[in-house]
């Protein structure tokens, strides 16, 4: 691994976000939102309802995780998507610049852009709600970990998909979470979901990363077991990514369609 | 030697974009690639960018396989410009070289671009984001691009298409002036007959996937009977297979 290649590929990123407020604000924009809309329904819920104590910690704590995993899956899409709306596609890949080095820099880029967006997002939430994830102490690090490395893997797929089919995969790029957002138990426990589809959701890192946040924030205690099933879970899934993303790439080596990726 | 090709073959399911091409390159020539749209030029500058994969062949460069160089190793030493392929637009011309500069591992990077950039006299719009940028100067951009590591193999897909005559002749006398100052080898591929005539010591001629003709200009348009290379690349191409 070269990093100096690899901080190359990441200052495009950082300059095409510094070059343009309008980039920013849209980093910005949807997280905020999102904590506004969730901070209010949940909070009409904590009237209507008494099955949690800390109805709006619980549901704003897993809207502001959830948008974690969003940020950073689309942060890896968007990043691959700019090469290919820019028709740089082909200086990229004759580039002396490794495969593993151009998903390290965009694995590590999309941590400053998902960043960008959620930071204010959490910030505003302490005041605005008193909801702050902070309160999951420690064990939130590891949370953090799990949901960074399955969006990074989500990441992989749909991009392994744009190199396999082109920019037509692009819409599959922003539907790719909201497939998985009902599996993933983020806002209800496993419980709800059929028994058969509870199988396929346990195949999940979500459902232990959320299930486990509920545990924390209902029952003040913390087990590691689960945390450390769910990191296990997205590690097996980045590794499927990774695998899947250079089975693409040399399958468009060989169908010729890298040197004409554009729009 | 320093490209050899031989046996250089891809199909793309039924289709054959390029049959069984051989040719070699020697150091510090300029080679031109001609013939008509759709007749495997970019095919096979695609396969000696390590862009697309052979069905059959191989690409010897330095008398060493393509396919047994590791994948940077090789890319260091080549590089590439077309007006097809473009820089990131909402970068400026100064961030997109720098970053490229990188890529390559170029040293003394700060030395080097502004060295290419007072020879292609883009210093006047270093600031300005690249999409912002008139095609000639894009072009001329995308040239500094593809100097920033000093190649020793230079790839050019047709340079000074889209361009004003002005621009057009401004690259072409660059080109000639940084051949006689550098060593590299330059395979061209282009539709400009004036173009290949001032800066191409030799020519191969393809068509249907085909190389069809090889040789000088002078020699190709004498064994053809023919008063110029535009002349003798529309017999080629009008005419039946009879080269082939």
């Amino acid at each position: 691994m070269n990093f100096n290649k690899i901080y190359a590929l990441g200052l495009r990123h950082l300059y095409l976000i510094m070059n343009s407020f309008p980039r920013v604000l849209d980093l910005i924009y949807w997280p905020t939102v999102q904590i506004f809309l969730w901070g209010f329904i949940s909070k009409f819920f904590t009237l209507s309802s008494d099955y949690y104590s800390n109805t709006v910690g619980i549901i704003l704590t897993a809207a502001i995780l959830y948008d974690f995993l969003f940020r950073a899956s689309i942060s890896f899409n968007m990043m691959f998507l700019e090469e290919i709306w820019s028709r740089n596609f082909t200086n990229l890949f004759i580039a002396p610049i490794k495969i593993r080095e151009i998903i390290a820099s965009l694995t590590l880029t999309a941590i400053l852009r998902t960043l960008i967006g959620l930071v204010p997002a959490v910030l505003i939430s302490i005041p605005l709600f008193g909801v702050s994830i902070l309160k999951l102490g420690f064990p939130l690090i590891f949370l953090l970990i799990s949901l960074y490395l399955f969006g990074i893997s989500l990441g992989l797929f749909v991009t392994s998909g744009l190199l396999r089919f082109g920019p037509s995969f692009e819409n599959i790029a922003w539907a790719s979470l909201f497939f998985l957002a009902p599996l993933g138990c983020i806002y209800y426990p496993i419980e709800i979901l059929p028994h058969i589809l509870q199988i396929f959701a346990k195949g999940l890192p979500l459902v232990h990363i959320f299930e486990e946040m509920r545990n924390m924030l209902i029952n003040e205690q913390v087990n590691y077991y689960n945390i450390y099933k769910s990191i296990l879970i997205s590690l097996v899934y980045f590794v499927l990514g990774v695998i899947v993303f250079y089975a693409s790439y040399y399958g468009a080596k060989k169908r010729g369609t890298l040197i004409n990726m554009g729009e | 030697m320093l490209i050899e090709v031989n046996n250089l073959t891809k199909i793309y399911n039924n289709y054959v974009a390029v049959n069984k091409v051989n040719f070699k390159i020697e150091k510090n020539k300029t080679i031109g690639l001609l013939g008509p749209n759709g007749c495997g030029k970019t095919t096979s500058i695609g396969m000696l960018l390590g862009l697309i994969t052979p069905t059959e062949g191989k690409i010897l460069i330095n008398n060493k396989n393509l396919n047994d160089y590791k994948r940077d190793d090789i890319l260091s030493q080549l590089n590439f410009a077309s007006p097809y392929v473009e820089l990131p637009k909402k970068l400026t011309v100064k961030q997109n070289l720098q970053i490229y500069g990188r890529l390559y591992g170029v040293k003394n990077l700060d030395k080097c671009i502004n060295e290419v950039s007072c020879d292609l006299d883009i210093k006047k719009f270093f600031e300005r984001k690249t999409g912002e940028l008139s095609s000639g100067q894009k072009n001329r951009v995308a040239l500094a691009k593809s100097l920033i590591n000093k190649p020793k193999i230079l790839l050019l897909d047709e340079p000074t298409a889209s361009l004003d005559p002005d621009i057009g002749d401004f690259i072409r006398s660059y080109l000639q002036e940084y051949k006689s100052k550098n060593e590299v080898t330059i395979l061209l591929a282009s539709h400009n007959m004036n173009e290949v005539e001032r800066l191409c010591d030799s020519i191969i001629m393809m068509k249907s996937g085909k190389i069809v003709d090889r040789g000088t200009c002078e020699q190709l348009t004498k064994k053809h009977g023919r008063n110029n290379l535009e002349e003798t690349f529309l017999k080629l191409v009008r005419g039946s297979d009879e080269f082939q």
